[in-house]
């Protein structure tokens, strides 16, 4: 682990392709290193199977809604954007920048793929 | 025939105009588009400002973070395509009438065939010693708010000299810039132009309350240095006020400078006489807006300085125009406060009466004006609420005849309100004042191809101005292409061409069981937040499957996903049905236990049953198990579908009762539990007609007769409240039940997205007495069906929540991360009055209590601890 500096990212599998619900989200827990659980990310995936990219990730933590609930929304696309609506006040998030569509906001994005059924995260 | 043409030299009219304002702005863009064919026009402007045209109306949203680029209304790209010649910083300093030119102070010479000034206004500033200092400032261009923009970062206090309409703005633009703010108005009220005694009182009320104080009867004799500020208004009754900044407004004066100094007809108190065609004193020189004075009378607003433009854009291009005045009617918010002023405000018309409408504690302030024999409407002042601004506005500039009794159009809750159809406006009725945009221009505009609000806009500019007449440029839009048989798009959304009906006829039709069978056939895109549940909630309603079943559960809402109420910080509400209020003593405490073990907060709904809040989601199914161990089933608080029928004790108990009314609400609570329909249906049943369970505020309302049961139908409660329509009268239980079911199945087979049913019912051709026909007679010959529809949803009922904790695949969706065991640490909650409630963002504590610092903290907060609930 000491050599994975800020810069060196590493792909980590987070689930199973079968833990994800399709044209919907979960949420996942990413692990910091040795700290405690309080320093835990909280990030919500998404499986867009009739989309190019498949699987999205991007931070469960609504800033407008100031809770961890953005798994829990609804997906589809505004134009060309593939989004996600915050299921508390439903503003747009992308879920390939984390970009929030309606107020000046962002959340983390991960890239995110899928390898021999095994859902990775690069983080 | 082409040597003709080059034999003939084609001079072209060369156009100045003096000044780039709204208005100047205006004459060119009309100038530009009515000379399109010919093309034989040279336009030049000259703007005094070092910016092109900007939105002045809008001015105090600079300060609301727009720039200047935001505000700009125009720029040089677009001159340069319209083949316009301008320059900034050119102020205009003399005119030779007899050789035709003007000259700018930088002795910049142009020739002109044809003068247009548009120079505009500047504040009036009072002759008040000690004006003349460093933050003493106006508030008219971009300039000046840069300006006291600056002045406010150095200062704490600011005042407002002049209460009107500009100098309201201004205030609010001091308070948003963090000042105390004062306004200051040697009149006795605020806003006396446009708005009476009455409504200038409660005006001053409502912002005071806003933080803004406004002194009224104040007359300011001197600026000197202040003691706690910088400097100190002194005023004639002898009382003084302390500010650091100065913002003058009080009134405009015409900018008639360069008039006034070659010859041109002036009025008395200033203003360039202008004539219909708005040319002044000399033929060739024309005058528009602020700086022009037609019929001795000065226009201060935007609409009627358009007006001017055009006209006399038509008179230089040879055709026939006529200005001939300006409706003032004026509608704004100023500081959140509603303001609306129209025609004859202060009744000065001999002969003509009032009515008044005040509501003190909620702020508003209504009059009317009519003529003597109360047929025709003079004028209006409305304060706090705005809504009936533009009905009332058509009735006066259109001379439409009063109903019989002209205070319903002001009264609250008047019971039948004249509502002012659309298709009653004339052709000549003005839709939108900024751009003079009559319901003729519209129809024109839909005969020349318009076919959306969209086109009608573009074409005719109407509602590009103001803004405030958007909601009746469609209606008018609407209503015209209904007529004309053009079916009126109600798209749901990007991913489907089809309203509510549509969608869910398709459904039917072609017997669509999947939202992804639905898009790939008649949809595009991915879809989003409105067309899946809404998918979801047809397909409920057609085939009333498990609404998580697994092609289903992306399409829900998070309520419905979850089978509870997500609250503001994530957790969940689990509402059990409570048939009817009734509940035995055992399931109480059970619903007591519960609630007990999980810690949740508990509260009785208005819908009489118990709402458990602070669930976690992956508490949910341990709730549940123990709630349907107990007997509960789902109380659909989450679902766009029945809630309750709510109901008083009846015949079974009360004195008065002449009907059981417990009775019938547990059957029709459990006939119709579970049906989906396009928004929450809400039910009541009263024992008499006394009407303890309120039953004429619900969509569906029972009121028991000696008889029978009367029926009412499509009331609401909530943000537009409404009483329902009485149905049918006298009804045995079997009726009662049938028309119930024809009813619902119509709205829910019909209704728009999100459409409660008054909405719906109103919106029928024909409304009440439509749906009496449908469901009484059976006019459509559809009750039958109606009716089969419903016993199918009745008979394939389930609990939801039963189902699925009878599914492992679906409970997994309970489990908080797909990859630990942990629960959501974000989620805390403080102690109130014996229960939980979501703690604020300043009672959270850090969760490390590691160190000494944050053990403090704890310590100091002990009288009421925060607490983490652990999952049980």
């Amino acid at each position: 682990m000491s050599l994975n500096s800020e810069n060196s990212l590493q792909w980590q599998t987070i689930c199973q392709l079968d833990d994800l619900v399709s044209n919907a989200g979960v949420c996942a827990l990413l692990e910091q290193g040795s700290s405690s659980l309080n320093d835990s990310e909280q990030v919500a995936i998404f499986h867009l199977p009739n989309t190019k990219q498949q699987v999205y990730a991007i931070g469960n933590y609504d800033p407008i809604g100031q809770a961890n609930v953005l798994y829990r929304g609804i997906v589809g696309n505004i134009g060309e954007d593939i989004v996600v609506a915050s299921p508390l006040y439903k503003q747009h998030f992308s879920l390939q920048t984390g970009q929030c569509l309606q107020e000046n906001v962002s959340v983390k994005n991960y890239p995110a793929r899928i390898v021999d059924q095994q859902v990775q995260l690069l983080v | 025939m082409d040597s003709q043409v080059d034999n003939q030299v084609v001079e072209k009219t060369k156009v100045v105009v003096v000044g780039n304002g709204m208005v100047g702005h205006h004459f060119v863009e009309q100038l530009v588009e009515l000379s399109k064919k010919e093309q034989v026009i040279e336009i030049t402007v000259l703007s005094a400002e070092s910016r092109l045209a900007y939105d002045r109306v809008h001015l105090s949203e600079y300060f609301a973070g727009k720039s200047a680029a935001d505000l700009a209304m125009t720029d040089e790209e677009t001159y340069q395509n319209w083949q316009v010649n301008f320059a900034v910083n050119a102020k205009v300093s003399h005119i030779d009438k007899n050789e035709k030119f003007v000259e700018t102070e930088q002795g910049q010479r142009y020739d002109y065939d044809k003068l247009v000034l548009a120079t505009g206004s500047y504040p009036f500033v009072p002759p008040i010693p000690g004006k003349d200092q460093e933050h003493c400032l106006v508030y008219r261009t971009i300039d000046d708010l840069e300006a006291i923009n600056a002045s406010a970062k150095v200062s704490k206090v600011g005042v407002v000299i002049g209460g009107g309409l500009l100098g309201l703005e201004a205030a609010n633009a001091l308070k948003q810039l963090g000042l105390k703010t004062h306004v200051v108005e040697f009149a006795p009220q605020l806003m006396g132009v446009q708005v009476d005694a009455g409504g200038g009182r409660l005006l001053k009320d409502k912002i005071n309350e806003l933080g803004v104080e406004v002194h009224t009867s104040k007359a300011t004799s001197e600026i000197t240095a202040g003691e706690q500020c910088r400097y100190k208004l002194c005023f004639s009754d002898g009382s003084e006020l302390e500010t650091d900044l100065i913002l003058f407004s009080a009134g405009i004066r015409p900018f008639d400078h360069l008039a006034r100094s070659f010859d041109l007809a002036i009025g008395e108190r200033g203003g360039i006489v202008i004539d219909n065609q708005c040319q002044t004193s000399n033929e060739n020189i024309y005058a528009i807006g602020e700086c022009a004075l037609w019929n001795n009378f000065i226009f201060g607003l935007v609409a009627p300085g358009y007006a001017m433009a055009k006209v006399a854009a038509e008179h230089i291009l040879g055709q026939s125009a006529e200005f001939t005045g300006a409706d003032m009617s004026t509608k704004l918010k100023l500081m959140g406060v509603e303001v609306g002023s129209i025609g004859d405000a202060h009744a000065k018309t001999a002969g003509s009466l009032c009515y008044i409408y005040e509501n003190q504690p909620n702020g508003v302030y209504k009059k009317i004006v009519v003529n003597g024999d109360k047929t025709q409407l003079l004028g209006a002042v409305i304060i706090g609420d705005t809504s009936e601004y533009d009905t009332l506005l058509q009735y006066m500039l259109n001379g439409i005849e009063l109903p019989e009794s002209p205070e319903a159009l002001i009264l609250p809750m008047a019971a039948d309100k004249p509502a002012l159809g659309v298709d009653a406006l004339p052709d000549s009725a003005t839709i939108c004042s900024c751009h003079n945009v009559t319901k003729g221009d519209i129809v024109s505009a839909i005969d020349g191809g318009a076919c959306t609000v969209g086109d009608v806009k573009s074409c005719t500019k109407a509602s590009s101005g103001c803004g405030g007449c958007t909601a009746l440029v469609k209606n008018v839009t609407d209503s015209i292409l209904e007529q004309r048989g053009v079916e009126v798009k109600k798209d749901i959304c990007e991913h489907f061409a089809y309203s509510r009906r549509e969608l869910f006829d398709i459904v039917k039709v072609e017997k669509i069981t999947t939202f992804e069978q639905l898009l790939s056939s008649h949809g595009q895109g991915l879809g989003c937040e409105v067309c899946k549940p809404l998918t979801a909630s047809i397909l409920a309603s057609v085939w009333n499957d498990y609404i998580l079943e697994k092609s289903h559960v992306g399409l829900q809402d998070t309520n419905d996903t979850f089978l509870a109420n997500m609250q503001k910080d994530g957790t969940y509400s689990v509402v059990p049905r409570i048939a009817a209020g009734e509940i035995t003593p055992d399931k109480l405490i059970v619903l007591g236990e519960v609630a007990k073990k999980y810690s949740l907060y508990t509260k009785i709904t208005g819908g009489q049953r118990v709402d458990l809040f602070g669930a976690r989601v992956e508490q949910l199914p341990l709730i549940w198990h123990e709630l349907v161990a107990a007997g509960f089933e789902t109380g659909h608080a989450y679902g766009k579908s029945l809630r309750t029928v709510k109901s008083c004790v009846g015949s079974s108990w009360c004195r008065y009762g002449v009907q059981d009314s417990i009775g019938m609400a547990i059957l029709l609570e459990n006939r119709y539990k579970g049906l989906r329909a396009p928004h929450k249906i809400k039910f009541a049943v009263s024992g008499c007609t006394r009407e303890c369970a309120e039953a004429q505020s619900k969509d569906i309302g029972i009121i028991a007769t000696d008889k029978g049961w009367n029926l009412y139908v499509c009331g609401n409660g909530g943000m537009k409240p409404r009483h329902g329509d009485l149905f049918a009268t006298d009804l045995d239980d079997e009726t009662l039940v049938k028309y119930i079911d024809r009813v619902l199945m119509f709205y829910v087979n019909t209704g728009d997205r999100l459409q409660r049913t008054s909405v719906w019912m109103d919106n029928l051709e024909g409304g009440l007495s439509y749906l009496q026909s449908v469901v009484i007679e059976d006019s459509l010959q559809i009750s039958t069906e109606l009716e089969k529809q419903m016993q199918s949803i009745v008979g394939t009922y389930q609990c939801e929540w039963k189902t699925t904790l009878a599914d492992p695949e679906a409970l997994k969706r309970f489990k908080p991360f797909v990859n630990s065991d942990q629960t959501d640490s974000n989620i805390v909650f403080f102690e109130e009055r014996q229960q939980i409630r979501p703690a604020y963002p300043h009672e959270r504590i850090p969760v490390q209590v590691s160190d000494n610092e944050a053990e403090t903290s704890l310590e100091k907060s002990s009288a009421q601890s925060a607490k983490i609930v652990e999952p049980a």
